[in-house]
């Protein structure tokens, strides 16, 4: 194709976007859009499984038979979201074990959030009302964005992240309407989860690579400092109604912006996090491997046996 | 109370509360993704069996005890469960053989639980002999996978149903309380259920390729409170809150 042509499939292509129609996989796209939905979605998709790991660790000690079926629910639910995700990377022409492979290289990333320890039972509480919360932050506006399998896997994605925040809520809710003991245990969930929680929402705008492009795409629609500003002032009365201090000192309403203030994140740890320091990096990694490498006899005698199946099916037909 | 009632139905539940707990350490362990979902959703099912059968216990018992009382907070010895779904998960051939030696005991045992003159246990057996049906074909079909797979595989899964066959003739002991139970119409008499069982369970393994055990001593223990060792490890995990943070709602 000529450059000629390309520029005007281009051309073309932008002017769809900007008409809000969703491209699908069989359309022409700029390799730029493929690789960066390709890096995004995976990412995503990665994060859901990884995500996995830091609430599947509660499961057996679930403190109710109640809490035990939600919590196998939810992380089942995660499961299901990874799955769907990896579908909509694969209308890109990627398979899922090219993109397991980049995941347990270090090749792509996940979210750093789960770099984090699930210590307690309250961090199963910190873990669905914060880090969900401001995962579904990131993601409704992602029910529109331009890539049509994306933004459909997004739809439902996004009704099961709304039903897990509450379920987070609910659990907060109830540490901190019991014993002061349990309510300490909220109190120090929510310590440790509030900043991870807020770094989830990515760099400041100046340092954040991808915004500019991914605006003009619609895979984002907001940056990443007003999206954290909305989890903060929505979060700040949450946080209120279970009489829990958020632990920022500097955390103040402005009257004037109508929003609120808070302060410096340490983004030293981050970074640290972001490239492989953080406290789980190593644990969460040798899960996902090992739990790949304890499975490739299992999925080589499924595909040996289906093509056994297949053989004899043939055979009967010849 | 009837604490012959109170018991059968600790005896059933017992089974679905050891096993789920079980499944429930694979989350996010699984070899893929849709063995993973699918493993969860069995233990799903099998929690949501418990609360049934426990909050039914909970009100034979008629002294205020919760499903998470009966479930969390009795000692080693007073867990009913058969020895079979206690044991570990060694590796998923492991897992597969041990949920279609139960499955395929739990289905024919539900179909005829369904029949009980004890309209709260017959509607609870209506209710999950679907969801084990399910259980069934998935492991089953597993079995049938990994027995006829790979050389790998089929070494894996012989050995793992050579090591698990031992668990499977306690399925079919009676206790007292079974007895108790078949008696008054309410109990299923699971002696009936023992040829079907080794029938069936031999042409599953016959067609995975895998040879039927010829063994003469089978383990036996656990419908009496007498476990395996592994069982004080799955409680220690299962009852760590309740024990740690006592008298609390969560």
């Amino acid at each position: 194709m000529s450059e000629e042509q390309i520029k005007s499939l281009e051309k073309q292509f932008n002017e769809r976007i900007e008409r809000d129609e969703k491209i699908e996989p069989k359309d022409w796209m700029p390799e730029k859009y493929r690789k960066t939905h390709i890096r995004q979605i995976s990412q995503h998709a990665h994060s859901e499984i990884v995500g996995m790991l830091p609430e599947g660790n509660w499961i057996t000690r679930a403190p109710s038979l109640r809490r035990k079926v939600a919590l196998l629910a939810k992380v089942q639910d995660e499961a299901g979201h990874g799955l769907y995700l990896y579908s909509a990377c694969e209308t890109l022409g990627v398979s899922r074990n090219e993109l397991y492979e980049q995941l347990h290289t270090g090749k792509a990333k996940y979210s750093s959030i789960f770099n984090y320890p699930a210590l307690t039972w309250a961090d199963m509480g910190a873990i669905g009302w914060l880090v969900d919360g401001a995962a579904i932050i990131n993601q409704v506006p992602l029910c529109n964005t331009s890539y049509g399998p994306y933004a459909r896997a997004m739809i439902r994605v996004c009704k099961e992240e709304s039903f897990h925040q509450r379920q987070g809520f609910e659990i907060m809710l109830k540490l901190c309407n019991g014993t002061p003991e349990q309510k300490e245990m909220a109190q120090d969930a929510l310590n440790r989860w509030w900043w991870p929680s807020l770094m989830m929402l990515g760099p400041t705008d100046d340092k954040s690579v991808h915004t500019e492009q991914s605006m003009k795409w619609k895979l984002k629609r907001k940056t990443n400092d007003e999206l954290r500003q909305q989890f903060i002032d929505q979060t700040v009365p949450q946080a209120d109604v279970l009489g829990l201090t958020i632990p920022d000192s500097d955390l103040k309403w402005n009257e004037e912006r109508q929003s609120y203030d808070f302060g410096e994140i340490d983004w030293d740890e981050f970074w640290q996090v972001v490239k492989g320091h953080g406290p789980m990096n190593k644990e969460r990694m040798k899960a996902r491997v090992g739990a790949w490498q304890r499975g490739e006899w299992v999925r080589d005698a499924a595909m040996a046996y289906a093509d056994k199946k297949q053989a004899e099916k043939e055979k009967q037909a010849v | 109370m009837n604490n012959n009632l109170y018991n059968y139905i600790l005896g059933i539940a017992d089974n679905s509360l050891i096993l789920g707990q079980r499944l429930g350490e694979l989350t996010g362990h699984g070899p893929s993704l849709e063995t993973d979902i699918a493993c969860t959703n069995i233990s799903l099912d099998l929690f949501g069996q418990v609360r049934s059968y426990f909050q039914y216990a909970g009100k034979i018992a008629g002294d205020g005890r919760s499903e998470d009382d009966i479930a969390m907070l009795r000692k080693e010895r007073d867990y009913k469960n058969v020895l079979l779904v206690e044991q570990p998960n060694t590796n998923f051939a492991y897992t597969i053989a041990r949920q279609f030696l139960f499955d395929a005991y739990h289905l024919a045992f539900l179909g005829e639980l369904q029949k009980s003159t004890d309209l709260t246990l017959s509607a609870i057996a209506n209710k999950c002999v679907k969801e084990v049906s399910y259980h069934e074909r998935f492991s089953s079909d597993w079995v049938k996978r990994l027995g006829d797979g790979t050389e790998e595989s089929h070494q894996k899964m012989q050995n793992a149903i050579d090591d698990l066959w031992t668990y499977t003739d306690e399925l079919f002991h009676q206790t007292e309380a079974d007895k108790a139970m078949v008696e008054e119409g309410i109990g299923v008499d699971i002696t009936q259920l023992k040829d079907n069982y080794y029938k069936y369970v031999s042409e599953v393994l016959e067609e995975a390729t895998i040879e039927v055990p010829d063994i003469k001593y089978f383990q036996k223990g656990g419908k009496q409170g007498i476990h395996t060792e592994h069982l004080g490890y799955i409680l220690a995990e299962l009852q760590y809150m309740q024990r740690a943070y006592p008298n609390m709602e969560w």
